[in-house]
């Protein structure tokens, strides 16, 4: 491993990003006080830093490399990593779902409001994610503007509570609807667009959605947006603050439950099996019969559908709601979510979900620098284990003849 | 009528530094079949090292005119040189994997680069100063023609042409082209591919540099963030022209250009972009690959 | 009695290209029947246009299931045509690679089963007879060409020739009347092909589901097709049974011309 060779080259890379960074890392200038600051001990730092790492990188694109190899000298089949392998293991399953569920029922008893609060928003994501993994992850179409269903759901809630006093369980299954409906009105003209112009036009209607949620004050309330929205009430009963934020908290859990529940049946069924085939091969599903047109709008509307149920659920816990919540950003991290976690893997896009919301809010201790970790925690995980988190696997049946056979 | 005029020039200078930015994410694509999503942070790099280059030089006296070709030289040198290695750190490593996986990896890389500038830097707007002197003899037009809308228009159709004559006459240009329509038949006949990428990488970033130059010394100020903006419209104007296709990233960025300045014009500001996406929508959905794009049926 | 498959005409331009010039093809009810012709002959153009996937430019496609009326296709969408009987298979493999294979074939049921959304969720009693009874035949299928073992593997993982079986398998989910093969035999081994005559046999007996099929493998198309339709440069140069096409002069030509070719 540190072979002259090796070392040579780990140089060669300190010194190409020591040039690399040498502008932006050295110099700074302020036009004001017209001073120049020449910090050369970056430089330094950059080229320690890089020739340390280059080891390190090496080292792991051989170990993926060789990792590949094996994989294909064996019978093709993939080799389950220890996540995975615990994943699967059907005598660990029920147990590790109490387990989870003990832990979560409890988590806001043993901290303080404002984690409550962040674990409820990772909650949300969560639900988030795993709407959008029926869109991108099972049926294979790439939707960069689903924040706008999520912008649906929200303003849902906040206009027809301002406008008509409607409450917040009203509103949820009006704000679902309408999310369904806007996703049914956006996928039909552009159902024929394949990969990423698929893309670019749903990005483009998440942006349309937000600027005109920033511009028609009249509607909307404009950049400020709408404030005093009421929090979830429970059966006309109202809470404290402290209750609140618990009970939003276990609100988030049954619905996250909701979206497992819900999604896991659709992806085993008729339907679930029609979006993963038309992500596999859309000339084959036509020519098997499926209606192309009618599969796309369903993944469409039902993903809408989610993001909508969240969306009303994140304007009863923020209280107050503008389109800042809403941009191409926020898109961005649900599918990061989604990829991370692991295409079309349930598990993989819950844990998606929360590491990508409580990674940066934990890594606030490192402040300013939790973006920048971010940002390179993505191109590490995308390099060295691009299949995400936890790879989805196909449901497996069982035959009586089968066993006999074998 | 003035009017028009005024709006037209605004729209074409506008539409090219859209076309400048769109290139790279064409050429991009046409090669590797990937949208390269940290191009807009290229871009904005190349801005900043030219402002970064520019002042310090001020400071140090050199005359305007060095001042200028410096900076220029250096946005471009730079701005090539973050392009071929994020192509070498963050989508290399992924040929061959899933369609998502190098989205998610330039994803990131934006994301990376855009605080990585604005901790080294600094997160305010910074001034862009003037490198451009006024022409005297511009004085006349100087309502509709200004000394920075001149050279935008003059830099931009340069560029253009020189990188028409580059992939229609050198031998990168004809690998490049080779390697865009099948780069398996191109690795066969002996194109040595990862060049053929680098160089894509290493074109598109120069042309964004330029780019990058030309617009904040137009608009007089730049921030970490300017990158993420127009990467985005170029990235809008590539695919109305037909992604993959170089003169339909150049119509694609001009058309984006005009609508954008003639909606500012007559109807209203605020909606700028809803315009431009909304032309985006109606042209995908009358022509699902773009203007330009070549519209292939499926080899079944 | 009236041809289950009647094509007249059928035509096709790609741009300046004439891909198919009026070709004429009838299918019978029961019978087997082998398309050949050299290499960018139009006979996968054929299979497209049949199947909907190209719209042809001009003639007529009419199909009359037994038992049922007759109707025009041409110009229908792929999956309507699958839906009204006419299955096919495809030249260069179109499995869905991350699938397992039992999962494949229960995309071919799809066009014949109803569970939508609502379904799914709440999976009443007769939605899940209805995932029941496709599990079921599915793997009745699969029995059948000779894959029940492999059910649960993904289908990229299969070998060659099994890819072939399963899209066979995947098409006949469907409830076709007529079966159109592309190239079946094609990257099989000797022992494979011979399994797969067999196979196509059982299908017609037992399924009475009548075949067409395109195929390079004269051994094959001698042995088992009743009658053989030739294509050469989009063009229907000759039919009749084996023997006739044996010894039609214009046939040998064209693939002698073809082998000529090939030389170069």
């Amino acid at each position: 491993m540190f072979s002259l060779q090796e070392i040579k080259k780990s140089g060669i890379a300190a010194i190409w990003f020591m040039f690399l960074t040498f502008p932006i890392m050295v110099i700074r200038v302020n036009p004001l006080e017209r001073t120049i600051q020449w910090r050369w001990e970056n430089m330094l730092y950059v080229g320690i830093g890089v020739f340390a790492f280059s080891f390190l990188w090496r080292e792991m694109l051989r170990r993926k490399e060789m990792g590949l190899k094996k994989k294909m000298q064996e019978d093709g089949s993939e080799k389950p990593g220890f996540l995975q392998k615990a994943a699967e293991n059907p005598r660990l399953i029920l147990p590790a779902l109490g387990l989870v569920m003990g832990i979560a029922l409890l988590f806001p008893h043993l901290v303080n409001p404002y984690q409550i609060s962040i674990m409820t928003l990772a909650l949300i994501y969560v639900v988030l994610g795993l709407g959008l993994n029926i869109v991108v992850g099972q049926a294979g179409l790439l939707n960069l503007g689903y924040v706008a269903f999520f912008a649906v759901g929200a303003y849902t809630y906040a206009l027809l509570n301002k406008h008509f006093g409607l409450g917040f369980w009203a509103c949820l299954p009006i704000g679902a609807g309408m999310a369904a409906l806007f996703g049914i009105l956006l996928a039909l003209p552009i159902l024929r667009l394949r990969g990423d112009y698929l893309a670019i036009v749903t990005l483009g209607f998440g942006e349309i959605t937000r600027i005109v949620l920033e511009n028609w004050g009249k509607f909307s309330g404009g950049p400020i947006g709408i404030r005093g929205i009421p929090r979830p009430d429970f059966f006309g009963m109202s809470f404290s603050l402290s209750e609140a934020i618990m009970y939003i908290y276990y609100l988030m859990i049954a619905a996250v439950i909701l979206t497992i529940f819900v999604i896991n049946r659709l992806q085993n069924s008729r339907l679930g099996r029609a979006w993963v085939a038309l992500r596999e091969d859309e000339i084959a599903c036509q020519a098997m019969g499926i209606d192309k047109a009618k599969v796309k709008l369903s993944a469409f509307a039902l993903g809408a559908t989610w993001a909508g149920m969240a969306g009303v659920i994140f304007a009863g816990y923020n209280t107050y709601i503008n389109p800042k919540s809403f941009t191409f950003m926020e898109s961005v991290i649900i599918l990061s979510i989604v990829v991370l976690g692991g295409m079309g893997s349930i598990l993989g896009v819950v844990l998606g979900g929360l590491i990508m919301i409580l990674l940066p809010e934990y890594l606030r201790e490192v402040g300013h620098y939790r973006m920048l970790i971010f940002g390179a925690a993505m191109i590490i995980m995308m390099v060295f284990r691009p299949q995400g988190l936890i790879q989805s696997k196909r449901k497996a049946y069982e035959f009586q003849e089968d066993k006999g056979a074998a | 009528m003035e009017q028009f005029l005024e709006y037209f020039l605004s729209g074409l200078t506008r539409g090219s530094i859209y076309a400048l930015i769109a290139l790279g994410y064409t050429m991009v694509y046409g090669i590797i079949g990937l949208i390269n999503f940290a191009h807009g942070e290229i871009y904005m790099i190349g801005a900043f090292t030219a402002l970064i280059v520019a002042t310090a030089l001020t400071f140090l006296g050199f005359p305007p005119l060095a001042i200028l070709l410096l900076a220029a030289l250096a946005a471009v040198i730079w701005a090539s040189a973050y392009g071929f290695t994020i192509e070498k750190v963050a989508y290399k490593p992924l040929r061959g994997a899933q369609r998502l996986s190098p989205l998610i990896s330039a994803i990131g890389m934006s994301i990376f680069l855009q605080n990585y500038v604005m901790l080294a830097q600094t997160s305010d707007f910074l001034r862009f100063p003037a490198l451009i002197p006024d022409f005297k003899w511009l004085a006349p037009w100087s309502h509709i023609m200004s000394t920075s809308r001149f050279t935008i228009l003059v830099t931009a159709a340069a560029a253009m042409i020189f990188l028409t004559l580059l992939i229609k006459y050198t031998r990168t240009g004809k690998a490049m082209r080779a390697t865009s329509q099948d780069r398996e038949m191109a690795l066969l006949v002996g194109v040595n591919v990862d060049r053929v990428i680098s160089s894509t990488f290493i074109i598109g970033s120069a042309l964004a540099a330029i780019g990058g130059l030309l617009i904040a010394s137009h608009v007089g100020q730049i921030n970490y963030y300017v990158g993420f903006i127009a990467g985005l419209k170029a990235f809008t104007a590539a695919v109305l022209g037909g992604i993959g296709s170089i003169p339909g990233a150049v119509l694609g960025g001009l058309i984006l250009g005009w609508t954008e300045s003639f909606a500012t014009g007559y109807v209203s500001s605020e909606y700028e972009d809803v315009f431009a996406f909304g032309l985006l929508v109606l042209i995908l959905i009358l022509r699902p690959s773009g203007i330009l794009g070549k519209n292939t049926a499926q080899k079944v | 009695m009236e041809p289950i498959l009647k094509v007249q005409n059928l035509t096709m331009d790609f741009g300046g290209l004439r891909a198919l010039n009026r070709v004429n093809l009838d299918i019978r009810e029961g019978e087997i029947v082998a398309l050949i012709g050299p290499n960018g002959a139009g006979k996968t153009t054929f299979f497209n246009c049949i199947t909907g996937i190209y719209k042809p430019t001009g003639g007529d496609v009419s199909i009359h299931p037994p038992g049922r009326d007759g109707l025009r296709i041409n110009g229908m969408k792929p999956n309507r045509v699958t839906g009204h009987g006419l299955a096919r298979t495809f030249q260069n493999i179109r499995l869905f690679p991350n699938m397992t294979v039992l999962e494949n074939v229960m995309i071919g049921r799809h066009v014949r089963t109803k569970a939508g959304v609502l379904g799914a969720v709440f999976r009443p009693p007769s939605v899940k007879k209805e995932e029941r009874d496709t599990v079921e035949y599915c793997y009745g299928l699969l029995k059948k060409v000779n894959l029940a073992r492999e059910v649960n593997e993904l289908a990229k993982n299969l070998s060659y020739g099994a890819q072939r079986r399963l899209e066979i398998a995947r098409a006949m989910a469907t409830d076709p009347f007529l079966l159109l093969l592309d190239e079946p035999a094609a990257g099989m081994n000797a022992y494979e092909t011979i399994e797969l005559d067999q196979l196509i046999r059982k299908i017609r007996d037992e399924d009475k589901i009548s075949i067409l099929l395109i195929e390079h493998d004269m051994k094959l198309v001698m042995n088992i097709s009743e009658r053989i339709f030739v294509m050469d440069y989009g063009s229907k140069i000759a039919q009749g049974t084996p023997l006739e096409i044996k010894q039609n002069p214009l046939v040998i030509k064209a693939y002698l011309g073809e082998d000529a070719d090939a030389d170069h």
